[in-house]
């Protein structure tokens, strides 16, 4: 206790001079703004005719007060499916009750509304939230977050909730993407779109080659993970990714991520040996690999009138554990793997300023999953599930989209569901960010 | 006795076990090495600047001269408000130990994005390796009202602010001083440089004085509302703007609106930034019979503008050459 003591006085005798060699360098560079506004000064009087108006200072320019930047997506749809949108599943995958797969209400309807408020919160953090307003009444935290900006050295710390950095799709809001719904691979593995509560930290690497490496750590809150109750890490996640230009016209960035989560008791819609719907559960680890690549041309690296990105992923999915079978009734334990994989291609070409158009090819497989001893029980899958997709959208400025999208989809086994889609995405409030 | 499958499984765990127990652990520890080795400043001999535009690169190599190494995020071919925050961007203003920008919300939609995925302290908004250029000059168009139904309207006002050389002068006043600050080692040298680019403006300027003394009072048509700091320079007046609002490509009926407009106050030319896409200045040009002036607007828009002096000089005479033929022409 004394020795804190002392060490306290000590510094407290100190401090006065390390604030004193600071007002002597504050004071330089204090003298030094002001000769450079004097100099600026007289150089304006000396070549500008109106001179009269005094230089505004930066601050009171500021289109940012205090005030978040706040925004808004308004996105509208109408679904049109040969299918009842009720009966989709994909087959072979075994997701949760409340998986967000397949082409959603038929007919009009509003879709997601993303409210967005950004803000630094000192010189040091960054706080940001995403919500996202669902047309039943609900209200999804979809990303909030806390970053840090200063730390400096590449380094970048997030906490809160955030989708994961795996991959080249899942941590762009749906707003941002080329199509009215996410591949088929993010629906049947990843949950649509990887998100979590947990901490990043994201590393660039000191180069001029572009080289980002991110490690994750959260609860494992939505699947392939869930119902994690424990102290540890229910989900780790670690995230490569490069690229670059090749000359003016293009560039790319490649990537391979893996997520290691966990689950308890997950229950899962599958089907049993005589095809009839029933709620297993899962208990284990999932691992899924990511591999993204994208790479984008445009004349002269002006994509005001033409564009062309290709980009495609490959997602691979291991689970192993343990699956009760029939939760309800008959509930028995088996252990489980299962090797699941899908992957998708998709080029988008902006023909016209205000125009695109995109092509979608995807295939999922389900595998031959182990069930152990609950073989007998479970129904075989042997339908590769595919989808292919067409979009044509119209984006009269840089803030509103109209798009059309027609989908033959073969997710499940033996129908083929045409769909339409009619989809208006419109963005007000503060200026979007124009990610890679 | 052990099976095959058996083996491969208990591998499996171990690895996965190790995923969660030791992975981490030994990457940070790596990262960590890797840091300390980059902690530091092995390229202490040049400053790295990133600069949005090329006119800004331009300048920082006049007035950093072999003390700095400049990189330019753009090319006088790209618009500077459709840039994404891509890859090699993201690297290089990660390296930055300056970052010059116009600023006034041009880089609106990719430079925030950049500097938040750079995780670099020093060029952040604020600090001493932030330099807007837009923050020294007097801003025109400054918009009275805030509203998109105006297009994509700059809420500071218009930032094409390098069109006008007397801009160019202060950002170069203010920006010397930056690179003296960021750089104190080598103050006197960017002194010097700062004052010998200083005196060869002032001569250039000189020049262009007696030069644009025809342009005065002419009448202009412009495709983007790219140019009010250049008319304010020359003393042009722009009665008409394709672009209905900006930002926002011209229709056939639109330009049909404009040639209307001409008709009762005629243009002596139509001048379109070397960015953009030619095609409604080319039609105005056609149909209302004058004629259509590529600007280079800024450094390598043409090949006359390879540096900041070319890119006034040709600016001038392409200029110049529109205004005499027009007088030819009935």
């Amino acid at each position: 206790m004394r020795k804190f003591l002392q060490m306290g006085v000590a510094l407290a005798l100190l401090a006065p001079f390390s604030t004193l060699a600071d007002t002597t360098t504050d004071i330089d560079a204090l003298r030094q703004e002001i000769k450079s506004m004097r100099a600026a000064q007289t150089a304006q009087t000396a070549t500008t005719p109106n001179s009269t108006a005094a230089p505004p200072s930066a601050a009171s320019r500021s289109p940012s007060t205090f005030n978040p930047a706040i925004s808004l997506v308004l996105s509208g749809l109408y679904t049109n499916t040969a299918q009842d949108p009720a009966s989709y599943v994909i087959s072979g995958f075994q997701l949760p009750a409340n998986a967000e797969i397949g082409p959603g209400t038929r007919g009009l309807s509003l879709a997601e509304s993303e409210l967005s408020l950004v803000a630094n919160i000192d010189p040091s953090l960054r706080g940001a939230i995403h919500l996202a307003l669902h047309p039943d009444d609900t209200v999804a935290v979809e990303e909030a977050t806390i970053q840090t900006t200063s730390l400096g050295h590449g380094l970048s710390l997030k906490a809160g909730r955030f989708f994961s950095g795996i991959g080249y799709l899942n941590p762009k809001h749906a707003h941002t993407w080329d199509f009215v719904d996410n591949p088929l691979a993010y629906q049947a593995m990843l949950g649509t779109q990887y998100g979590d509560d947990g901490v990043q930290l994201s590393w660039l690497a000191p180069t001029d080659q572009y080289l980002e490496i991110g490690a994750e750590l959260g609860r494992g809150r939505s699947f392939p993970g869930g119902n994690n109750s424990r102290n540890g890490a229910g989900m780790s996640a670690l995230t490569a990714h490069t690229g670059g230009d090749i000359g003016n016209n293009h560039n790319w960035r490649a990537g391979l991520s893996v997520l290691n989560t966990k689950a308890h008791a997950l229950e899962l819609d599958g089907l049993d040996a005589l095809g009839d719907a029933v709620t297993n559960a899962f208990s284990g680890r999932t691992r899924t690999w990511v591999a993204d690549a994208v790479w984008k041309w445009a004349p002269n690296g002006n994509a005001t009138r033409t564009s062309l990105t290709l980009q495609g992923e490959y997602v691979h999915s291991t689970q192993r554990g343990e699956l009760t079978y029939d939760v309800s009734n008959t509930a028995r334990a088996s252990a489980y793997r299962a090797v699941l994989s899908g992957w998708y291609l998709q080029g988008v070409y902006k023909f016209l300023p205000s125009w695109r158009l995109g092509l979608r090819t995807e295939r999922l497989n389900a595998g031959t999953p182990d069930y152990g001893s609950n073989a007998g029980l479970l129904a075989v899958n042997l339908h590769r599930p595919s989808k292919i997709t067409l979009m044509l959208d119209f984006n009269p400025s840089e803030f509103s989209r109209v798009r059309l999208q027609l989908a033959q989809d073969r997710a499940r086994q033996g129908m083929r569901d045409n769909q339409l889609f009619v989809q208006y995405q419109m963005s007000l409030g503060a200026h979007g960010a124009h990610s890679y | 006795v052990r099976t095959v499958p058996t083996v491969i499984n208990e591998i499996q765990e171990t690895t996965m076990v190790m995923m969660t127990t030791r992975f981490f652990p030994t990457c940070a520890a790596l990262l960590m090495v890797v840091l300390m080795m980059w902690m530091q400043p092995a390229h202490a001999a040049t400053l790295r600047v990133l600069a949005c535009e090329p006119e800004w690169g331009a300048l920082v190599q006049e007035l950093g001269g072999n003390l700095v190494e400049v990189s330019v995020a753009t090319t006088a071919l790209q618009d500077p408000h459709q840039i994404q925050a891509k890859p090699s961007l993201i690297a290089r203003a990660r390296n930055a130990d300056l970052v010059v920008c116009t600023g006034a919300e041009l880089e609106a939609g990719w430079l925030p994005v950049l500097l938040q995925q750079s995780g670099n302290a020093k060029v952040q908004a604020g600090q001493l390796g932030y330099f807007a250029a837009a923050d020294v000059v007097r801003m025109l168009d400054v918009p009275k009202q805030l509203d998109r139904m105006q297009g994509d309207v700059h809420a500071v006002g218009n930032p094409h602010i390098q069109t006008d050389p007397r801009n160019i002068a202060l950002v170069a006043t203010a920006l010397g001083i930056r690179l003296q600050q960021v750089d104190p080692s080598h103050a006197a040298n960017y002194a010097q440089y700062q004052a010998d680019f200083s005196r060869r403006w002032q001569q250039a300027m000189a020049r262009w004085a007696t030069q644009i003394a025809p342009l005065k009072g002419l009448t202009v048509a412009s495709q983007h509302k790219a140019f009010v700091y250049l008319y304010d320079w020359l003393g042009l007046k722009e009665v008409a703007v394709l672009e209905p609002k900006p930002g926002v490509q011209p229709t056939v009926s639109h330009l049909q609106t404009v040639l209307a407009t001409l008709k009762a106050t005629p243009a002596r030319m139509v001048i379109y930034p070397a960015y953009q896409d030619a095609r409604s200045s080319d039609w105005l040009s056609k149909n209302a019979n004058l004629p259509a002036v590529k600007i280079a607007f800024t450094v390598g828009g043409t090949d006359g503008a390879k540096d900041l002096f070319g890119l006034f000089d040709d600016t001038v005479a392409r200029l110049l050459v529109a205004a005499n033929t027009h007088n030819v022409q009935p």
